[in-house]
This record gives C-alpha cells, structure tokens and sequence, in this order.
C-alpha cells in the first residue's frame, strides 16, 4: 500500500478548478516527482495534501488514514513537512532558531506533558531538559547541511542557496516520513543544483519519502524514481523518467501540439 | 419599542437622519478605503487630516465674512472656504504620505500602522494646542430653519450634506472609472510593480490617491463641523467609524464604503430608536458591527473572500 | 521631592508591567493590540468592585481581577484568529471603545463617570500599605514588576517564545512546522491581558479610587511606546521603554514647570516617538538581543561542543 495517497482530490477556485480529480500515490523511501507547466495545479496540489489549503472534494490518506481535515498543524505532527516556493523563513531569527522552531512539537519531554503550566512556570529543570533535546537535535540538522557556521546569523542575512537549505534543514526537523519540496532548485545556479540533487538523495538515504515540485528537468529525471505530470489540473501521466519523457501527451504539455 | 408601532413619518425622520450621518461616514470612508486599496494599510491619521481640514475652513470662513449678516457674499465665502480646506487637506495629507509613510513602504507591516498612529496622535494635539480644546460652532451660511414636510422635519443644512456628499461621490465614481488618472490608480492598487512597468508613475498615483482622500475628508469635516462641533478630538470617532464602514462595505471598494457608510448611519439612528439601546452606548453599535463583520465575513460586503498566496 | 521620585517609580512599576504583557502580544506574537488600556481598566474595575461591595482582600482581589481579565483577553483574542495586522489593531481599539462605554454606563456596577472611592490597600501579614507610605508601596510594585518579568522570561526564553516569534515572522510557515498557532496567539492575549489585569488592580489599590476616563486610548498609545521604545520583543527594553516614558511624561511636574508646558505637548512627544522610531531605529533604543543558547544551558552542552 502506498505510504500517502489522494483519491480525486479536486479544489475549485470560483469556477476555475486548480485541481481535478487527481489521484497520487506515494510510495514508502522513494523520490516522486511532480512536474507539469506553470499554472498546471501543482502547488495547490501541494497545498490541499499538506493542509494549507483545504479541497473542494476528494480525500488525502497518509498511512491509512485520512488526514483531509485537518489543520496544517495537525498534519505536520502527523509526519508530513513541507518547503515554500517562494521562501518562508523567519526571517528575523537566526539560523539555529529557525530549526529549532521545527523542533518545537517533539520536545514534549515526558515529564513535562502533565500539569504542564506548573511545570512551566516553576520547573526550570524540566524546562532545560526540554531545551537541551531541542538544541541536540537542532545541532544535528544544522550539521547535516554545513550551516553549523551561519547558526547565529539572522536568517535574512544568508545567501539565497543557503536560505533553501535552512528551508529544508527546518523541515526536516519535524522529523517527518514525508518531504514536501517546493521548486528546491528555483534560482540555484548549476553547481548549486548539483548539490541539492546530493543532499535530496541523503534525505532519501535516512528513510524519508520525498516529492518534490520542479522544474529543472537534469535534476528531476536524474533523481527521482516515479514522475506524475499535471497539465490543467489533471493528472495527464505518470511513471519511470523515462516513460514519461517519452509520453506524446506530455510532450504536447509541454511544447505545444504539433499539427500535422 | 417595535418597528411597526412607528408613525410612519418618525420612521421618515429616522431615515433621513441616519442618511445624512451616513453621507458624513461614506466621504470619510472613501478616504481610508482608497489608501487601504493602494498601499493595503490602513491610515490612522486620516480623521485628524479631516479635523484640521474643518479648522482650515473655520478660520478661512470668519476671515473673509461675518456669517450673521447673511446674504450671498457669505454663501461665496462658504464656498471658498471649502475649496481652501480641500486644498490644504490635500496637500497635508500628501506631505504626511510623504514623510511618515513613503520611507516605510517596503518595511513590515507593523511599521507604517504605528507610524501612523503616532501622526494621528501629534495632529490631535498640535490642534488641542493652537486651537484649543473648547468646541466651537461652525455658523450656517444658509438661512437654517427647519421645514416641515408632512411631520417630517428637514433642515436646509441636511439637504445640502445630502447633496454635497451625492455629488462627490458620483464624481469620484466617475473619475475612477473613467478618467485616464482613475484607470491608473486602479491599476496601482492591483499590482504596484506592474503598473510601474505600464509607465505609470506610482508614487504620483499614491500622492494622488492621498490628495482626493483628504480634499473628501475636508468636506465631510466641514459637513460635520455644521451639524455637530468643532474640536480637536473630532476626527478620532468619526474616522474610526468611517473605517468601520469602509470594512462593512469591504475595504479598497469604493461602492463599498459608500454603501457602508450609509449602512452604519441608519443602524446607528436606528438602533437607538428601535432597539431601544441608551444613548450612551450609541458608539457600541458600531463597534459592534466591525467586530461581527470581521469574524462573519471579513472581506466585507461587496468583496469576495481572498486567501493569502502561499 | 523624594515622594514624588517614590511616586514616578510606583507608576513606573504600573505600567512596566502592563507593558511587559503588551510585548508578549505586540512584541513576540506580532498582534497589534490597542486596547492594553482597556484590560487596565478591566483590572483595576474589578479588584475596585470586589473590595468595596464584596469587601474581599486585596490579594485574592488581585489574582480574580488577573483572571478575569485575561478571560477578557481570551475573548478578543478570538477574532484574531481571522484578523490580519491592521484589521486586527481596529478591531482591539474598538474592544477598547466599548469597555469604556460599558464602564461608563453600567452604572449599578461601577459607579458610571464618578467612579468608585475608598479602595482599600493591601495587607501583608497585618501590615496595612497606605497610600502615604510610599516605600512600601515602591517595594510591593517592584517586588511583582520582578516576578512578572521572570514570568515573561519564562515563556520567552523556551519553544512556547519561539513559536510566538514565528507566528510573528510568517503564521503560515508555523503552522507547517507543527505549531497551533491559532492557541498561541489566543495565549498570548490571554496572558498580556493577564498581567494589565494585574497592573490594574495595583493601580485602583494605590490610588484608592478609580474613574473611567482614565483608561482611554492615549493610554494604550503610551503603553504602546514604552514597548516600541525600548525594543519589540525585548522585555528588558520593555521595562527601560516604562522608565523613560514615565519620566520624560512627568518631567514638566518634577522641575515645577507644568504650568508653562501644557499636557497636549506630551502626546506630541508619543507620537513624534512612534513615528521616528518607526522611520529611523524599528528594532527600538535596545532592539532584539540574540539569545546564546550554548551559554543558557552550557553545561549540559559542553560534550557537543567539541
């Protein structure tokens, strides 16, 4: 069984349909890619799974249950994060914050779940302990990406590429089983790219299922596993790169339809 | 008290009072609805920019006639009054653009809002300090006896609030819709950058949008200044409700805060003749409003409901 | 002289802690509020009518009057769950507006524009604070100015501040990293609202009287500057921001001179520091200070650091 899937997932905006009837499915530690023309649906598509966006109809599963109403919060907790296209950092706090801000819902520490505002207000130890965890596993992250230098630097101030990565590295604190990508690759020069596409197949590597949104075709054809392509809100194909690159509908999609 | 126990000529009267407030809120809210439209935040100051323009007017009034002789020179003198306090309005309100706006353009939101707070709160007091802190009374240019229409009572200076407000808001309409100046404005208020690559001069166009706001808000001070007083403190609840009215009709509409202006004139006579609420509280109801508005439909009346691009 | 000195600290003390709940909400969550008036005169309007017509002490008068009006504050802070920035600044100056009429007009309660007399003071294991006593009171204000601002520190120095700040820099990007941010911003009123509550309460106890027209908007406006002042999301600046507003409002009366500078010019003062304050240093006299967290919890963290 797939570890998410949507079953004709639909959102309307007015009359015009952003989304229609789209079904997905993601598959447990593999890299799916999601490609299609600008204004194709994909962010919403993106949007209506991750929460952020509600749909008009259709329902989204994440390990077979159906998360579809809940709040984009509740979603995060349940193992699902996500990056922004154009993006969301907290911009005036600094590096180390901005991942420990991913940390924020794993850091119930046992002892502190009950009479939680007593404790708060009078268990500093607790308190600390609770901290402490954050700031370890905050450290990790940070490490992963080689942004340990940058950590006190306010998160406006670092340079557009670095920006992606904290995006991610924040992301990844929440500890999710799915990554949501947004464009990660938008305005990366090439080597840049090449980066990236090392650093997606290490998430991949530690067990977590990645999508992404791109359109740097190098980067998605090498490393993604399965493409799903949208065109006007529909699912118009799907499979291997190479089936895909191959799909007369796609290459209508994408270059216009050739008259014979 | 019920609606329908109501002589029908008290319910006339209700109507036409509540119209005339209601013309006073809708020339106010255009101003704060125009600015919100183009530079989406909401100008504090605008209610002392409406208070000083009525003082302007004040002074420029008693400086060229004595009002208790009457005749048609004090009708002229009137007038010219109410252009100079349109003028000096208007520029006040582009030089506050200006100074305590323009340099917060690209900052957080939170910024230019207390920015202009702080404007709003030296006008109040600036004014407290020149002109003093009694009301005075704006006497009537026009002979102002009440007339008496079928138990309907109506006075002269209601009729010409009605007539002015009419007017320039039709003008305004027009002006927006059709005028090369308006189709301009409109674009700047749906993409700023866009419209500065169309060659449109947008900070001309904030300045301008400024200008008319404020020259609108000079008249409804003085508007004001005639069917109520002269204060320093009047612009705070007049423009707050006017922004009430802008919500309600849907901000950055300019039918809207027309509309809505109008609206919250009736329910406030309304409310307090009909459902009975002590005078005192009579400022509640707009508060009221605003904060039912805004959980119910915060997008206001006439707009659609917009979600933040993510 | 020195009553007079005692006097500014006891105000100093009043609104440092009001303005230290105002941070929380302006400051940290990023909310706009301008009713931090309004939950003064919530505050002091109930401890007023519990000491008086229901003759409780003044202690438990002071927590019920913290509760209740940080139920006040849950309760605006419900619509900011739909409200953006200047929509939401509108809509607590309105909350504020109709807390003063109410006040005013409910006459059977409190009094309506005469206000309630003859609040009693605190008494501390059988000591009596009067209002002649200053040091006393000085000493009491400041010993709760203390406790508040560890209280404030306590939420913003752990992931509840963080979250705060992060609804402050982009509620979206929070609300997908996990954070309720719809709980957050209400406890952030909430607790703003709590300690003006507070404030109020020693405010209508020091002055053994309240009125209505003292809880106006010019009043949130000032607490407002304190915050701005010193620094959005600095509690330290806050209190700094409380000294410096309180004394440069009192100084025409410090050196006997009030009567050439009248009380208008103050106001100007407020604005002219809103508006340059805005323009020139947003980030206030003090501005945010970068927590170090390897120096906060540095010796559970002396292993990673190698």
């Amino acid at each position: 069984m797939p570890l998410l899937y949507t079953q004709s997932l639909r959102r309307e905006f007015g009359g015009v349909v952003a989304v229609s009837d789209v079904d997905i499915e993601i598959f447990k530690n593999s890299i799916t890619g999601l490609i299609g023309p600008n204004g194709a649906g994909k962010t919403t598509l993106f949007n209506t799974i991750t929460g952020l966006d509600y749909p008009t109809s259709g329902f989204v599963f994440f390990k077979g249950e159906d998360i579809t109403p809940l709040p984009a919060y509740k979603i995060t907790r349940s193992g699902i994060a996500r990056t922004f296209q154009n993006i969301r950092l907290f911009k005036e706090m600094t590096v180390f914050e901005n991942v420990m801000i991913g940390r924020h819902f794993r850091a119930n520490h046992p002892h502190i779940v009950k009479n939680r505002l007593i404790n708060f207000i009078l268990g500093r130890i607790f308190v600390k302990q609770e901290e402490y965890d954050i700031y370890e596993s905050s450290i990790k992250w940070l490490d992963f990406f080689g942004l340990l230098d940058f950590r006190d630097e306010y998160a406006k101030n670092l340079p557009y590429g670095k920006q992606r990565e904290l995006e991610i590295a924040r992301a990844l604190a929440t500890e999710p089983e799915v990554l949501f990508l947004d464009e990660p690759a938008a305005g990366m020069n090439p080597q840049e790219t090449d980066e990236l596409m090392v650093t997606i197949k290490r998430i991949r590597d530690l067990g977590i299922t990645v999508v992404l949104i791109e359109h740097d075709m190098k980067l998605v054809m090498n490393i993604c596993d399965k493409i799903i392509v949208l065109n006007y809100g529909r699912k118009i194909a799907e499979g291997t790169p190479a089936q895909v690159q191959n799909n007369k509908e796609v290459i209508e999609a994408y270059l216009g339809k050739t008259d014979e | 008290m019920n609606l329908f126990n109501i002589p029908h000529n008290e319910l006339l009267q209700h109507l036409l009072n509540g119209l005339t407030l209601g013309a006073i809120y809708s020339l106010i809210a255009l101003g704060y609805t125009m600015v919100y439209g183009i530079l989406k935040f909401i100008n504090f100051a605008h209610g002392e920019i409406l208070m000083l323009g009525a003082y302007a007017g004040y002074y420029v009034y008693y400086l060229i006639c004595d009002p208790s002789q009457g005749g048609s020179f004090v009708i002229f003198a009137f007038i010219i009054s109410l252009l100079t306090a349109m003028v000096i309005s208007a520029s006040l309100g582009v030089f506050i653009e200006r100074v305590a706006y323009r340099p917060l353009r690209k900052a957080p939101r939170l910024a230019p809002l207390l920015s202009a707070i702080g404007v709003s709160i030296i006008l109040m007091n600036l004014a407290a300090l020149f002109f003093g802190t009694k009301s005075r009374k704006f006497d009537y240019p026009i002979d102002n006896t009440t007339i008496q229409l079928d138990g309907t009572s109506i006075t002269p200076n209601q009729i010409m609030i009605l007539a002015v407000g009419l007017i320039m808001m039709t003008a305004l309409k027009l002006f927006i819709d059709k005028s090369r100046l308006g189709k301009a404005m409109r674009a700047t208020s749906q993409n700023q950058s866009v419209a500065a690559l169309m060659g449109i001069n947008v900070n001309f166009i904030i300045s301008l949008t400024f200008a008319i706001g404020s020259a609108l808000a000079a008249v409804a001070g003085i508007m004001m200044s005639l069917e109520f007083k002269l204060y320093p403190t009047m612009g705070q609840m007049a423009g707050l409700k006017a922004f009430i009215a802008a919500v309600v009709g849907g901000i950055g509409n300019i039918s809207g805060a027309m509309l809505g202006g109008i609206l919250l004139g009736l329910l406030e006579t309304f409310g307090v003749v009909i459902l009975g609420i002590p005078q005192g509280l009579k400022d509640t109801i707009a508060f009221s409003v605003l904060i039912i508005i805004l959980l119910v439909k915060p997008s206001g009346l006439l707009i659609k409901n917009i979600r933040e691009k993510v | 002289m020195l009553n007079f000195i005692l006097l500014i600290f006891i105000y100093i003390g009043i609104y440092a802690i009001s303005a230290l709940g105002l941070n929380l909400i302006v400051g940290y969550t990023g909310l706009l509020s301008l009713c931090q008036a309004a939950f003064l005169g919530i505050g002091a309007y109930s401890a007023a009518v519990l000491m008086t017509a229901f003759h409780f002490g003044f202690w438990e008068a002071m927590l019920i009057s913290g509760i209740i009006t940080a139920l006040c504050g849950m309760l605006i802070g419900i619509p900011t769950l739909r409200l953006k920035g200047d929509y939401l600044a509108i809509a607590t100056l309105g909350f504020g507006e109709i807390v003063r009429n109410i006040i005013v007009n409910w006459d059977s309660v409190t009094k309506g524009p005469m206000g309630i007399n003859g609040i009693p003071g605190p008494n501390l294991f059988g000591f009596m604070f009067s209002s002649m006593d200053k040091i006393s009171w000085v000493i009491l204000i400041w010993v709760i100015v203390g406790i508040s601002y560890y209280f404030v520190r306590r939420i913003v120095r752990s992931r509840v501040g963080r979250a705060l700040e992060a609804i402050r820099e982009d509620e979206i990007a929070a609300s997908a990293m996990g954070i309720n941010t719809a709980k957050y911003k209400i406890g952030a009123f909430t607790t703003g609202a709590f300690l003006a509550g507070i404030a109020g309460s020693l405010f209508a106890s020091y002055n053994q009287s309240v009125a209505p027209l003292t809880f106006d908007f010019m009043m949130s406006i000032m607490i407002l500057c304190m915050v701005v002042l010193g620094g959005l999301g600095n509690n330290y600046a806050t209190v700094a921001g409380a000294i410096i507003i309180v004394i440069t409002s009192e100084i025409p009366r410090l050196f006997g001179i009030s009567h050439i500078i009248p009380p208008q010019l103050n106001q100007v003062i407020f604005g002219l520091i809103l508006v340059l304050m805005m323009i020139y240093r947003p980030q206030g006299i003090i501005g945010r200070v970068k927590l170090n967290y390897a120096k906060i919890l540095k010796k559970e963290i002396l292993h990673l650091e190698k």
